[in-house]
């Protein structure tokens, strides 16, 4: 019902959002939150920050760009039906490697690792020319047409985006409460006594990250085609940090704050050139991130919470 | 043969100067817990400001000295400021690093823009040295930093081992709630501690500034190059942290002489290695 609450307005956003909003604005916001998710997922029910989530979800870019119509003449192209599921399975594979390299270790040594991992995959790129194309990566990326639908037309391709995303929405709510959910769950909380009960904890964090590394492998195919290119910058310490600035506004007890802090981000990157210099635009974001830190642990999810909370009693508060 | 001998300096110079990023970075990790992922940032600070002590002054030695104090200085309002707030709660104060990172990468590069800098030496230093063996030449200032990197790692150790500030400092390693119980101000202490860390992360800056060459993105680099040299070596422990500078430095160099495409795997095949055996870190010890 609330889901429905949310996505109603949301998909009736093309009948009076023009071609830019849709595009730059909502459909990139959703494609970044799809990412976020999968860190907010992680942080939320595993508790590991992960700093890995930009590189699974190039991963599955760079599945697309090497496979499929690219303007750089490497790689070889397959039909839309294999690349896709293929690059969906080689972002998972991606998540469950990562995880098993960093499945012993929590808290700031994941975020250590994971960090180390990323930026290892970005330099890795950038010297790799015979897959990864090197410092200039893939250009002319394309999003296919499917049944005669063509998705990189602004009303489909802000569809696919929003389709994707509420279904990974539904995706993660229904995951954390299936059993291997539930076990992600008591690891985070208490691996000793999920050991003591003989259920091997290694199998459980690598099933959370390949998870991890699904949604973000579907985020990172929509934004490849949003972008229509990859390179190692893509998978460089910006976009790193990027991901995480917005599960962090956003919050990351919620999978939902994802979505608020992307939303929030593109606007602050879109708009901010209005009334700061564009140069300056790291700063501005530094300057946000560093106040919600301070001020809202919880995000701006975690904000809106409290105020609704708070404005819910009053009227209980009458009553009595 | 003497190729193989250039690559090993050259591997040792790379460790030195790790050696330096990192002991700091290991430093303030063991006794607070907390990554200061804005250790980077501060290193590149040093190295700017030592650009500038050596314009105005011409003194190398004062330039070393003055990007280290600027880069403490930084390091001690940003513990007392705002890592402080939420001592404890370690996933925040690395958020807030990060955040802070940001914040200073950006304002160095509007301050200082997007060129190369390197610090002028003195010409005692500027020359190569005949090493007597090989019979080649080889940058003078290489071996000053291998020996500034060695004489720093004692000193840290002398004042860890031997001073009365080094007993309190592994007294908080160890048991951080008895030291405050003793009457320790423990939150002077970890200002005293963040600043000696930024004091070496500013020299390494200013080292790295002379015998390379520093840009917006060096920050990156060296942090990087720390997270990888404590994790291989053991967080919090300054002999772990000479032990993986010796190994990637090494390791980054020979992977650049014989496989250059992918010298970065190396870097990554240790870090992973180390990961599935020992956790923890050659020489750190278990967490649990």
């Amino acid at each position: 019902m609330r889901t429905a609450f949310y996505l109603l307005p949301l998909a009736m956003a093309p009948l009076f959002a023009n071609d830019f909003w849709l595009v730059q604005i909502l459909g990139r916001a959703l494609s970044l939150g799809v990412i976020a998710l999968s860190l907010t997922f992680l942080a939320a029910y595993l508790g590991v920050v992960s700093f890995a989530q930009t590189t699974m979800a190039g991963v599955a870019g760079y599945t697309v760009a090497y496979f499929g119509p690219n303007t750089v003449d490497v790689g070889y192209e397959l039909p839309f039906y294999v690349i896709l599921p293929l690059a969906m399975i080689m972002a998972t594979l991606s998540g469950a490697l990562i995880g098993l390299i960093a499945r012993r270790s929590q808290g700031i040594y994941a975020i250590m690792i994971t960090l180390a991992i990323a930026v290892a995959f970005f330099y890795f790129t950038r010297q790799n020319y015979s897959v990864f194309n090197g410092w200039t990566g893939f250009s002319g990326l394309r999003a296919p047409d499917i049944a005669g639908i063509n998705l990189r037309a602004p009303v489909p391709f802000y569809l696919l985006c929003l389709g994707v995303a509420a279904l990974s929405l539904v995706l993660v709510n229904g995951f954390i409460k299936s059993p291997l959910g539930l076990t992600i769950q008591a690891v985070r909380d208490e691996p000793k006594r999920v050991l003591a009960i003989g259920i091997p904890t290694t199998p459980v964090i690598v099933a959370a990250y390949a998870f991890a590394g699904f949604i973000a492998g579907s985020g990172g195919i929509l934004n490849i085609w949003l972008q229509e290119r990859i390179s190692s910058f893509s998978v460089g310490l910006g976009p790193i940090v990027d991901i995480l600035v917005i599960a962090v506004i956003g919050g990351l007890k919620h999978p939902i704050g994802a979505f608020i802090g992307a939303i929030a981000f593109v606007l602050l990157d879109t708009f901010a050139v209005d009334f700061i210099d564009r140069e300056r635009f790291n700063t501005l974001i530094g300057l946000v991130l560093l106040a919600i830190i301070m001020g809202a642990p919880d995000g701006l999810h975690g904000l809106a919470k409290s105020w609704l909370s708070r404005s819910a009693k009053r009227p209980a508060k009458i009553k009595t | 043969m003497t190729f193989f001998l250039i690559v090993t300096l050259n591997g040792l110079t790379l460790a030195a100067l790790y050696f330096l990023a990192a002991s700091g970075f290991t430093l303030i990790f063991g006794l607070m817990r907390t990554v200061n992922m804005a250790h980077g940032a501060l290193l590149l600070l040093g190295g700017y400001v030592g650009f500038e002590v050596a314009k105005t002054t011409g003194i190398w030695p004062l330039a070393i000295l003055g990007g280290g104090l600027a880069a403490a200085l930084v390091g001690a309002i940003i513990q007392f400021g705002i890592l402080g707030r939420f001592q404890g709660d370690e996933l925040r104060q690395t958020l807030a690093s990060i955040a802070l990172s940001i914040i200073m990468a950006d304002l160095m590069l509007w301050f200082w823009g997007g060129i190369t800098y390197q610090v002028a030496m003195p010409d005692a230093l500027a020359g190569g040295f005949r090493l007597p063996l090989l019979g080649v030449g080889y940058a003078t200032i290489r071996l000053v930093l291998i020996a500034f990197a060695i004489v720093v790692g004692i000193a840290l150790w002398l004042v860890i081992a031997k001073t009365r500030l080094g007993a309190i400092i592994r007294a908080g390693v160890d048991d951080r709630e008895m030291l405050r119980a003793l009457g320790f101000d423990v939150a002077k202490i970890f200002v005293v501690v963040f600043a000696l860390g930024g004091l070496l992360a500013g020299m390494a800056g200013v080292v790295a500034a002379s015998a390379l060459s520093i840009s917006p993105g060096t920050d990156l680099q060296f942090l990087l190059s720390s997270l990888v040299v404590v994790i291989v070596g053991g967080m919090g422990s300054v002999g772990g942290a000479a032990l993986g500078a010796l190994l990637i430095g090494l390791a980054e160099q020979y992977g650049l002489a014989y496989a250059p495409t992918y010298g970065v795997v190396f870097t990554f095949a240790i870090m992973v290695l180390v990961l599935a055996v020992r956790p923890q870190g050659l020489l750190g010890r278990s967490e649990a």
